[in-house]
């Protein structure tokens, strides 16, 4: 149909994006996570397995890799609690504001994320707004110091700003369950809790899932939030990694640890597909 | 035994014993903004009837159904069944169940799971849920295919599941909307036998929707025929055929010719035609049925009226044939013989008096 110049034409652009930017950096990352680096920051082209040893065996590694999962893990959950009723609601309660609301879901993402990131850090702060709320109805005497600089604000902001990722789909897949399914589950006699947890709810799993990997993988990684927010004890993965490439220079582990995460997250990404499919119905 | 049960609920069918009241629809209505979907309908279902509600494409036949099921509010009216007032329940506290026009079979449920819904949301033992379910699909002949998922099976086969996941509940009134108008014509005449002696063997009230008049005919107790969200006439399809009520009637049920009379002092004169009619003076609508003309042969009948035309159109159709016959006055009349007439000119029309039934004229509405 058409001719072999133009699909040449056509795919080349893309093709060439994806190899320069995506494939070669990969590949080259591959080969760094082989290497070392002497004390005299060189970095030698030896092939061995010493980095993965040392993620496997030095705390500080797989002990944030395990913290900053278990970050992401609660913004998944927190994303899912408040995103799905949202979503419902948007999907079969709005009404004729339904496109209002939509927007407003949308509008956050316009934002700049360090804008939103920034404007947690003067709401949580010691100074911050929330804090001197607080003290002026008198129902904390001292500023809560765990607010800011800690897992807790890095979990908060992230929730914030991933929500709406797992809003999206979650509403797509309810959009697609054809009404008449509630209308015959009502008719047969079920309440519409019933119909909610046998009709409703199973029928959107493929969003859920599409939802909860997006928070998942989007927070795991994050690394302005834990920066701007997370002090010390709210650091994630991702900070190591930058530190690694950049003051520490170890761009070998660095790499290691970048290839760890890159497996994580695309077995996820597998998972959740499968998941996705054993749930499609159409 | 049960053979002999059987033909006995048919004979009670057939006979149309006065049957109780089930359900009472009384002065429904319903707009949807400035659009009136349904005005001032009222309608009893009895027990053990099989109603069709006939009626074109926004007539608001679905949506008095709905209303029915409890999927839509009427703007006024109510429904009762028995001492109960319908139309204040939720839909999952009526004892009314649905056959949907896309049969909206649970996709992630498997056939046998889709059957059981009703039951299991009811809460009913697991040893009684799965003896009824089996008899269900067995009614429907569809036992084999228990564990499918229903994106696996035909539409016709979705269908019957869509059916047995109604009736296994056992409700007093079962609403059918036009759950047939997706299968092919071989199929659906099919099913309309079937679905009718369905009916009589579980005696429960069917409401069935259909726009077909030929459905409604074959499958119908009693035909309410719906028009601009008004009841034209509520009948036996015997009585619907041979006595419509209005022009409208007379037209969707069947063909027919409509005369527009003028009757005078026990005559009715309508250009070339003439006859008795006892009806007071002034302008009438008279309903000649097609088959009730004949090709003329001899002396005229007493009390017959006839009139002389030329043939323009002959269609030979078996069992019958269609003539369309232009009379002497310009008029044409659509004729329906016995087939085997042979090719025609010229033809002498012959029908009697009684034939052609008085009927009101159906006003425009919207």
């Amino acid at each position: 149909m058409f001719s072999r110049a133009y699909k040449i034409a056509v795919a080349a652009p893309p093709l060439l994006w994806v190899t320069v930017f995506l494939l070669v950096p990969y590949a080259l990352m591959f080969c760094y996570s082989f290497w070392s680096v002497t004390p005299a920051q060189n970095i030698v082209h030896s092939w061995n397995f010493e980095n993965y040893k040392e993620l496997l065996e030095k705390p500080v590694y797989w002990e944030t890799l395990l913290r900053s999962m278990w970050i992401a893990a609660r913004v998944m959950m927190f994303s899912l609690a408040l995103g799905y009723p949202l979503a419902y609601f948007l999907s079969f309660h709005a009404g004729k504001h339904k496109d209002l609301l939509y927007q407003m879901v949308i509008i956050p993402l316009w934002v700049s994320y360090l804008v939103r990131a920034y404007a947690w850090k003067t709401i949580l702060g010691s100074d911050g707004v929330l804090n001197t709320l607080l003290q002026y109805v008198h129902v904390t005497r001292h500023p809560l110091e765990f607010l800011l600089y800690s897992p807790f604000a890095v979990v908060l902001t992230l929730t914030h700003i991933y929500t709406p990722f797992t809003i999206l789909p979650i509403y797509a897949a309810l959009e697609h369950i054809p009404r008449n399914l509630v209308e015959a589950s009502h008719d047969l006699g079920a309440t519409p809790a019933q119909t909610f947890w046998r009709v409703i709810f199973p029928l959107s799993i493929p969003g859920v899932v599409a939802g909860a990997t997006f928070a998942f993988v989007l927070s795991l990684g994050d690394f302005l939030a834990p920066l701007l927010l997370g002090g010390p004890s709210g650091i994630m993965i991702s900070n190591i990694v930058v530190s690694l490439f950049g003051a520490a220079y170890n761009w070998p582990m660095g790499a290691a640890i970048s290839l760890g995460m890159l497996l994580i997250v695309v077995s996820l990404l597998f998972l959740s597909e499968r998941l996705e499919k054993r749930w499609s119905f159409s | 035994m049960a053979s002999i049960t059987t033909a006995g609920a048919a004979l009670v069918n057939n006979l149309s014993v006065a049957r109780p009241t089930l359900l009472s629809i009384r002065n429904v209505a319903k707009n949807f903004g400035a659009n009136l979907v349904l005005r001032n309908v009222s309608l009893e279902v009895s027990e053990g009837e099989f109603l069709t509600i006939l009626g074109e494409s926004g007539s608001g036949k679905t949506t008095l159904l709905r209303i029915i099921a409890g999927f839509e509010t009427a703007t006024s009216g109510e429904l009762w069944m028995g001492t109960e007032r319908l139309d204040q329940l939720p839909p999952y506290r009526r004892r009314v169940n649905t056959v949907f026009q896309s049969y909206a079979l649970f996709p992630h449920l498997s056939v046998e799971q889709n059957v059981e819904y009703g039951l299991r949301v009811a809460k009913r033992p697991a040893a009684e849920i799965a003896q009824r379910v089996a008899e269900a699909l067995d009614r429907v002949k569809m036992t084999g295919y228990a564990r499918a998922k229903p994106s696996k099976i035909s539409g016709g086969q979705q269908q019957r599941v869509a059916l047995a996941r109604a009736l296994v509940n056992r409700p007093r009134l079962l609403l059918l909307d036009e759950p047939l108008s997706a299968l092919d014509a071989n199929l659906r005449r099919q099913m309309q036998v079937e679905l009718k002696s369905l009916q009589r063997d579980v005696g429960i009230s069917f409401v069935f929707v259909t726009h077909d008049q030929e459905e409604a005919m074959v499958m119908s107790d009693r035909i309410a025929l719906l028009r601009s969200g008004e009841l034209e006439q509520v009948a036996t399809p015997r009585e619907i055929y041979s006595r419509p009520a209005t022009a409208y009637v007379a037209q969707f049920i069947g063909h027919t010719n409509l005369l527009k009379a003028e009757v005078r002092a026990g005559v009715a004169n309508c250009g070339a035609l003439s006859w008795t009619a006892s009806l007071a003076d002034g302008p009438a609508v008279f309903s000649l049925r097609p088959e009730n003309i004949h090709v003329a042969g001899g002396a005229p009948a007493a009390g017959a009226a006839r009139v002389r035309g030329r043939v323009i159109h002959q269609a030979f159709h078996g069992a019958t044939e269609f003539m369309r016959v232009q009379c002497v006055d310009g008029r044409v009349l659509v004729v329906r013989t016995a087939g085997g007439l042979g090719l025609q000119d010229e033809a002498e029309l012959e029908f009697f008096a009684a034939d052609a039934i008085p009927v009101r004229e159906s006003p425009e509405r919207k």
